[in-house]
């Protein structure tokens, strides 16, 4: 953790960086050796009920890709050209035994790739735990909640499977309670950088939701908390850059060099939705009554809305994009969409259909988590950025 | 230099034998019945084809509209091609499923079907989302044209290679509460459960035969192809006839050719009449090109191999294991056909199968058919074929085409992997010989 009692934003995202860079886990492994009989538990995006895994005495693991550092060797003699990067990377963490103290993976529905990955998984890596969250497309407490719980229920066990020891209400609940706070904390930073973009830039912010993912959450809220304080003490140069939401970054990780870029166009990401299991749940989980039921109850009315959920009203659909617009003062809106991502490319057109009703700008462009070549990035999200300060609103 | 160009000669008319005519028969009064569905006062429900709910949609008089049917058939009719990129120039991705953008596309030119006449709207969107992702966007993306009641039908995916009491009754409540009220909203029919037993009564014979047809294939010669031909065979049963008795005439006559054929130690028989000597037994996993799909045919058929067991023709329904819908407990077998679909078995399960055909069917190894519209199937496909070469000691091979997009076909690449294949199946015989 951090030494100083009074760290710099600086400090703290240094530290972050060390966390993002280190493909070996090394706190998670120290973490691990500290006391035996403790478990690791990988997750793939985009969100996984880790509250479970801290109740079993476990560390839940965020696996998200080899982002642009990892040399993919054998990931690729895995997967057809056409399928995207991060099962690859995933793949090579595995194949490549940086993921040897993992005693089991996690693999959301998120798409068929990911679907398919955790039966790949199961093949590959026998003596491992592979378990896949089937989430609820049906949002009846008595439909697709029951269903939840019988599938968290399920995870319970797989869990209990792994560490020897009973999940108890009680630790659901604690467990719960400490993820509760990490949201608060994590929802106040977006709050923060909504208000004042110049003082958390979003390569900062991703930074720090990331470290999230490697160490414990007790170590993580420490962090958050020095973070917004650190950052709330200081101010850095205000800069007449457009403010926009960026959307389609919610599986494959955008690289840190694709955040930058947009940031040094001439624009303040005020909202997006990278690392969303960190504030999956708008609000508080309720502490009351069976733990299973609060989180099912969490995850059907108050989550967060992103492609690979469905939306039973048509309505509604891609309203969560307009209201994002609306409450953070932002100007346009960039589709970062990851290459050959089914949920991602499919919804586009329709979110840009809903943003076009309401007279939003928007730009769109692919990557994939080891895309090099910013320079095309940089020229559109700065062309976007011209644009809006030049024509909108005027 | 001048390059004169002459009129192609028009192919020779495809020899099918009866079934294939009859079956053609049927698919097209299917489409007339749908062009005039409006005029004859029939409402229609669209939805997929694998967790396709023929017996329920029924039960409400609703005629059945499935558009995966319509882009296959756009594309064996090559016309799929154009849809597709107008659905691109609509901004829709180079990188998504082709049914999707074919189906799009159809709808942006007017919607006319593969008949020439136009497809009506649907009334209602059943979303069976059973194995595959990208229905869900495909019906919200359809929604919001055709602006009608979408329902939601939720199949949990068999990720742990089994189905449990859990995932039974989430499908059937979903079918009580949510499901049948709406079907009876839309069409205005009450749901008779009595009625959708005589039906299941009827799916189950017919399930039967096909079974028998499909598994034919263990003779040698192979009386069918289980790929090519066996798209035909799945056709009916897949699509708008499950449940009727169309189907259990179809798949009796079906299967009373295919014995004949067995009797006289035919080969299938192919768009060039009956198949020559049979060289090379294959299993294929994955579905097939449909823009080519007789030139692709003709890759295999010319060089004697025949296809003795596909997962493709799973895709609607998984029966070979003994699985048939049942009267006795509708609702629950619903669900249980839904679960059981190909892709909607895990990725160990379907190993398990395909390494069960090569052996049953004692084929001289697997191909796959990586098709880059359909991550459901592709993903872990290379691995699949690792393994169930390590564990048959056969020999796989991979090509890659695509559903309905011709851009994605290349003949000659394909070709060449092809015969390398057999050149590789011929050396592994030769190998096990001088053993």
């Amino acid at each position: 953790m951090l030494d100083k009692p009074n760290s710099t934003t600086s400090d703290i995202i240094k530290r972050c960086e060390e966390l993002f860079t280190d493909l070996y886990f090394t706190r998670a492994r120290e973490w691990k050796a500290e006391k035996p009989g403790r478990i690791v538990v990988g997750f793939m995006p985009y969100y996984a009920p880790r509250e479970l895994v801290h109740a079993a005495g476990g560390l839940p693991l965020g696996i998200f890709g080899g982002g642009d550092q990892l040399e993919v060797i054998h990931g690729d003699a895995y997967y057809q050209s056409y399928i995207c990067r991060i099962p690859r990377s995933t793949v090579e963490l595995g194949v490549s035994g940086r993921l040897d103290f993992v005693d089991g993976m996690m693999f959301p529905s998120i798409c068929d790739v990911i679907r398919n990955l955790s039966g790949m998984w199961k093949l590959m890596f026998p003596n491992k735990g592979a378990r896949y969250i089937d989430l609820p497309h049906n949002f009846e407490d008595d439909l697709g909640g029951e269903f939840y719980v019988s599938e968290l229920k399920e995870t319970c066990h797989w869990l209990e499977g792994m560490s020897g020891k009973p999940i108890t209400d009680d630790a659901i609940r604690a467990s719960i309670a400490v993820f509760n706070e990490n949201r608060r904390l994590i929802r106040e930073v977006y709050e923060l950088r909504a208000a004042q973009p110049w003082n958390v830039p979003s390569s900062e912010l991703y930074l720090l939701l990331r470290a999230g993912m490697v160490i414990p959450v007790e170590e993580h809220n420490e962090m958050v908390r020095a973070y917004l304080e650190a950052a709330r003490n200081q101010q850095r140069p205000i800069k007449d850059n457009s403010r926009v939401v960026v959307c389609g970054a919610f599986c494959e990780q955008p690289p840190l060099n694709l955040i930058k870029s947009i940031e040094l166009a001439g624009c303040y990401i005020v909202d997006d939705d990278f690392i969303l299991v960190t504030r999956w749940e708008n609000s508080d989980v309720s502490l009351e009554g069976d733990p299973l039921t609060s989180l099912s109850r969490a995850y059907l009315h108050d989550s967060k809305s992103t492609p690979p959920k469905y939306e039973p009203d048509e309505a509604k659909k891609g309203l969560y994009l307009v209201d994002s617009v609306r409450k953070n003062r932002a100007e346009g809106v960039i589709f970062a969409m990851t290459s050959f991502c089914d949920p991602g490319l499919l919804e586009r057109p329709m979110l840009q259909a809903v943003l076009k009703k309401h007279d939003i700008p928007q730009i769109a462009f692919k990557y994939a988590e080891n895309s090099g070549q910013m320079q095309p990035i940089r020229e559109q999200a700065g062309t976007f950025a011209d644009s809006i300060k030049l024509w909108s609103g005027a | 230099m001048t390059v004169i160009s002459r009129p192609k000669a028009k192919p020779a008319d495809a020899i099918k034998d009866a079934s294939m005519a009859k079956q053609k028969e049927m698919v097209n009064a299917h489409y007339d019945r749908l062009a005039s569905a409006r005029e004859n006062g029939e409402k229609v429900a669209a939805t997929f084809v694998p967790g396709n709910l023929n017996e329920l949609l029924m039960c409400f008089d609703l005629v059945n509209n499935l558009p995966e049917v319509n882009a296959i058939q756009n594309g064996l009719r090559r016309q799929s091609g154009a849809f597709v990129m107008e659905a691109e120039k609509h901004g829709h991705s180079e990188d998504v499923c082709t049914y999707v953008k074919s189906d799009i596309g159809m709808m942006a030119k007017g919607n006319i079907g593969p008949n020439g006449k136009k497809l009506p709207d649907p009334d209602v969107l059943l979303l069976s989302y059973t194995g595959c992702f990208t229905f869900m966007k495909w019906f919200e993306l359809l929604r919001k044209e055709y602006n009608c009641e979408t329902i939601m039908f939720q199949t949990p995916y068999m990720a742990d290679g089994k189905i449990t009491k859990d995932m039974i009754a989430y499908m059937v409540k979903q079918l009580k509460q949510d499901v049948i009220p709406k079907l009876e909203r839309v069409s205005g029919v009450k749901f008779d459960i009595d009625r959708l037993r005589e039906y299941l009564k009827k799916s189950a014979k017919a399930e039967d035969d096909l079974v028998a047809v499909l598994q034919s294939a263990k003779n040698k010669p192979s009386p069918i192809d289980a790929y090519f031909g066996g798209i035909y065979y799945i056709g009916p049963i897949f699509g708008a006839f499950r449940g009727t008795d169309a189907a259990i005439d179809y798949y009796r006559f079906l299967r009373e050719e295919v014995e004949e054929r067995v009797r006289q130690g035919k080969g299938p028989v192919t768009p060039d009449g009956d198949m020559g000597k049979e060289r090379y037994r294959l299993v294929v996993e994955g579905p097939p090109n449909y823009t080519n799909f007789r030139q692709f045919w003709k890759m295999f058929y010319d060089e004697g191999a025949v296809v003795v067991a596909s997962s493709y023709t799973k895709v609607g329904g998984t029966y070979d294991f003994g699985f048939r819908h049942n009267p006795d407990e509708p609702l629950e077998s619903l669900a249980e056909y839904c679960l059981n679909v190909y892709t909607n078995r895990n990725l160990p399960m379907r190993v398990d199968m395909l390494e069960n055909y090569v052996n049953e069917y004692e084929a001289d190894g697997l191909l796959i058919n990586s098709i880059k519209s359909c991550n459901s199937f592709s993903a872990g496909q290379l691995l699949i074929m690792r393994e169930v070469e390590k564990r048959t000691g056969k020999p796989a091979a991979f090509i890659e085409t695509d559903l309905v997009d011709p851009r994605y076909f290349s003949a000659a690449n394909v070709k060449n992997r092809l015969e390398s294949y057999f050149q590789m199946v011929e050396q592994k015989r030769a190998g096990a010989r001088a053993a």
